[in-house]
């Protein structure tokens, strides 16, 4: 049983990572106030670039950069479209996946299930020989992860910046009066959500998979999306998410794994259908406790001056 | 000062009526502005000294907000001068009023709601180039508080605070940005007659310290004690400049806001009351915040008469017509139309017995403004069957109907085909009344009907009421502007903070009897 728990810990990490980097992607976004239902179209272009810059014959921290690289291009597509552009940002964002998955369909076809040599396991590199293995099995991204996890934290409530960034999706007039540039902090949070969810997307491919497969990503999107109402916008709330649904996950397979008559379709549906209970529940506290940022999907125009 | 070493420095000014030689605080010379061509300012003109309260006094639309809005950036002047303490300062937008020292408070508070006052200040602070943490901004916030005399706990949340609250954090914001000229518009309107002492004595202080305040104000009777000086504005124009307070009677200052040559108002019949068509009796309803908006109201309308609710803006009104349209639930007592208890009757009921709503905001609660004219005027009478049946409606008959109702209401600007949108508020609000008036109305419910409409427009409205109610309707007029419930009301009664005053026969209800009855004596 201890033996059970060991692996099914072991796992997990690498299950929770994508959708706490993405979660966190969208806590920026949506803290300016800009609904981002593009992260599985994000993750997707992530991945592939990393998977691909991999088998280019780079370094994999490379494939890494690469994934950020790309998530990044894509959701400023998406931010000119809402901000500047002002375009319908449920739309926009179904918009943005549906391309990033054509994308990666298009270009990724030819470099489908060629394994590559991924990111090294802390215990392969020379200095992690003698970890435990439960740390030693993870790659360096994790730390990584749990870093950004603080850095969005600190910039959302304890920088000028991140101040700025909330009022702006609290009340977008207050803080153009203040001062702020509503324009620019949300795109700039856009970027900064397609950042982090390239970098899941990258995870999957690089640090996780070793491999690119079309639709790797099958769905983290859709989860991350209903994990970050679930985290009440809140980066703490995020790493619970992430534990919760990517812990699901991984014991439906780890039970697989030895053996237990387990219905795998029923293992499969799990994370979907806690979705769906965490979104009732959402809704049910929605109002003052929900944390949803008050001005969430509304574009925000400057009353025109006569 | 005994502001921190490190707080922001305000403009330097001298104490209270001192300095003869000191240029005004802020001078606005011949201003004109315009709305989509309608002129609102015309050749006005404003001056205020520093260490004075100015109280700036007018009707609705006389173009004291418009004025002010002008000194604070938020309009820019057609033409005309602005002048801040003796320098020519470009004011293009907020921001540069800020930095000139002007600080005006809106009736709607520009606050975030769920953040703290703090780190309301710092955003803002922020916003005007002076980088300072949300620890920082308490302590001024905590220093400035206690400098000037009031509790604020900077920790509190916006939106846990009373409107009172709210507008001393607003107040104190802008004061933090450096603000030596303060601008409040209505500040009294939304405040209980305690707070507003507190306020006003509050406003009195800064002065004393040497500050410079506006008081946008229609009513003088609450602020007179308070204030220095006084500039009246009618119909875009600056009537009385300046004059000080101890030399001008509350009836001068009316006759200059009012004027002298204003066009004889439309006219009810005498009374010819008939049956009770509508009775409310305890009727309370919740308000979305907590709490109730109308609490216990009784009324009793009757055929053939028009029954005016006076009142300031936010005291329920809004609450009691959703709540007579069907749009509101009822949180306690009943609501009878023409005998019938329809206190929980469906918005359909309503109407077949008689109901007519004229809401204050008519595209959002009546009409469609994507919808063409013909379409807006069948709206209501579609579900009837008048225009054929649920397979296919008779657009030529719409059509016709649309067409004799632009004839006899006398509705320009459009045909039975043009959008709704396309027409002028008073077209719209003609459009409006030739829908509701037609055919079966026994109890019009209007709210403001007159409401950003021209003097003419406004008049058609008034023509249409009258003669509705000489046909054997009842009215229920809802409004803010006193003229208007004055001239064409039997009975009156004030409407204050979810309760009704006893009503007063058309000959008793003076403005100045009304005007004690809404600042809350009752």
């Amino acid at each position: 049983m201890s033996e059970f728990l060991l692996a099914w810990l072991t796992v997990l990490p690498s299950y929770a990572a994508p959708l706490l980097l993405a979660g966190l992607g969208l806590v920026l976004s949506e803290r300016a106030g800009v609904l981002n239902l593009a992260p599985e179209g994000m993750m997707a272009v992530g991945a592939m670039t990393g998977a691909l810059t991999v088998l280019g014959g780079h370094d994999p921290w490379t494939g890494v950069l690469a994934g950020v690289a790309a998530g990044t291009a894509l959701s400023l597509g998406f931010g000119l479209a809402v901000v500047v552009f002002r375009a319908e940002q449920t739309l926009a964002g179904l918009a943005t996946v549906a391309l990033g998955l054509g994308i990666t369909g298009v270009i990724g076809r030819a470099h489908v299930q060629k394994p590559f040599e991924g990111l090294a396991r802390l215990s392969e590199t020379g200095w992690g020989a003698d970890l435990p293995r439960l740390i030693g099995q993870q790659t360096l991204l994790i730390p990584v992860a749990l870093v950004l996890l603080v850095a969005v934290w600190w910039v959302l409530f304890r920088t000028a910046a991140g101040l700025r960034l909330r009022a702006v999706g609290e009340d977008p007039a207050a803080a153009d009066v203040a001062g702020a540039n509503v324009q620019a902090i949300q795109l700039a949070a856009v970027l900064g959500s397609g950042a982090l969810c390239g970098l899941a997307g990258a995870y999957l491919s690089v640090a996780s998979a070793h491999v690119w497969v079309e639709g790797m990503v099958a769905g983290r999107g859709w989860v991350v999306v209903a994990l970050v109402i679930f985290a009440r916008w809140r980066p703490a709330g995020v790493l619970w998410g992430a534990l919760l649904f990517g812990g699901t996950e991984a014991l439906t397979l780890r039970l697989q794994a030895v053996g237990v008559d387990f219905p795998v379709y029923l293992g499969a549906m799990l994370p979907y259908a806690l979705t769906l209970v965490v979104l009732t529940i959402a809704s049910l506290r929605r109002g003052a406790s929900s944390g949803e940022p008050s001005a969430l999907g509304f574009i925000y125009l400057r009353q025109d001056k006569h | 000062m005994t502001a921190g070493a490190d707080a922001p420095t305000p403009v330097a000014r001298p104490g209270p009526h001192e300095g003869t030689g000191r240029a005004p605080a802020l001078l606005l010379r011949g201003i004109d502005k315009a709305f989509d061509g309608k002129p609102a300012l015309t050749d006005a003109g404003f001056r205020l000294e520093w260490g004075e309260v100015h109280a700036l006094v007018g009707e609705n639309g006389a173009g004291k907000s418009t004025i002010m809005n002008i000194a604070a950036a938020v309009y820019a002047a057609d033409a005309g001068e602005v002048v801040v303490d003796g320098r020519d300062v470009p004011l293009k937008n907020p921001a540069d009023a800020i930095a000139a020292g002007i600080g005006m408070v809106h009736q709607h508070f520009r606050l975030v709601g769920r953040f703290s006052v703090a780190e309301n200040v710092a955003l803002s602070l922020g916003g005007a180039g002076r980088k300072c943490s949300v620890a920082e901004a308490a302590r001024l916030v905590r220093e400035k508080a206690a400098e000037i005399g009031f509790r604020l706990d900077p920790a509190a949340r916006i939106e846990t605070l009373s409107v009172a609250e709210q507008q001393r954090a607003e107040i104190l914001k802008v004061l933090l940005l450096g603000a030596g000229i303060l601008v409040l518009d209505e500040p009294t309107a939304v405040l209980t007659e305690d707070e507003a002492q507190a306020l006003l004595s509050l406003v009195k202080g800064l002065a004393g310290q040497g500050h410079a305040v506006v008081l946008i104000t229609h009513k003088l009777r609450e602020v007179a004690g308070y204030c220095d000086r006084i500039t009246v504005m009618r119909q875009g124009r600056t009537v009385l400049a300046e004059a000080p307070i101890a030399s001008v009677t509350m009836e001068e200052v009316a006759r200059h806001a009012v004027g002298e040559t204003s066009p004889a108002p439309v006219r009810s019949a005498a009374e010819s009351a008939g049956a009770e068509v509508l009775a409310l009796k305890g009727l309370s309803i919740a308000r979305a915040g907590g709490g109730l908006a109308v609490d216990g109201l009784s009324l009793s309308l009757r055929a053939g008469e028009i029954l005016g609710i006076a009142g300031v803006g936010g005291n329920g009104q809004s609450e009691l017509v959703a709540c007579l349209n069907g749009l509101l639930s009822v949180a306690g007592g009943h609501l009878d139309i023409n005998g019938v208890d329809m206190t929980r009757a469906s918005i359909a009921a309503r109407r077949a017995a008689g109901l007519r709503v004229i809401p204050a905001d008519r595209f959002d609660s009546a009409m469609a403004r994507g919808l063409t004219l013909a379409e807006n005027l069948a709206m209501t009478e579609v579900p009837t069957g008048a225009y054929g049946g649920a397979f296919r409606l008779r657009r030529g008959a719409m059509r016709k109907a649309a067409e004799q109702a632009i004839a006899d209401r006398e509705i320009r600007g459009g045909g039975p085909a043009t959008q709704a949108a396309l027409l002028s508020g008073g077209n719209a609000q003609k459009l409006l009344l030739a829908r509701e008036l037609a055919g079966g109305a026994r109890v019009i419910v209007a709210h403001s009907p007159s409401r950003g409409l021209d003097m003419r427009a406004a008049r058609a409205v008034h023509v249409a009421l009258v003669e509705a109610v000489a046909q054997g309707a009842a009215c229920l007029l809802v409004s803010e502007e006193l003229e208007e419930v004055i001239a064409l009301s039997h009975r009156i009664t004030v409407m204050n903070r979810g309760a009704l005053s006893a009503p007063l026969n058309a000959a008793e209800a003076t403005p100045a009897r009304l005007g004690e009855l809404m600042v809350g004596h009752a």
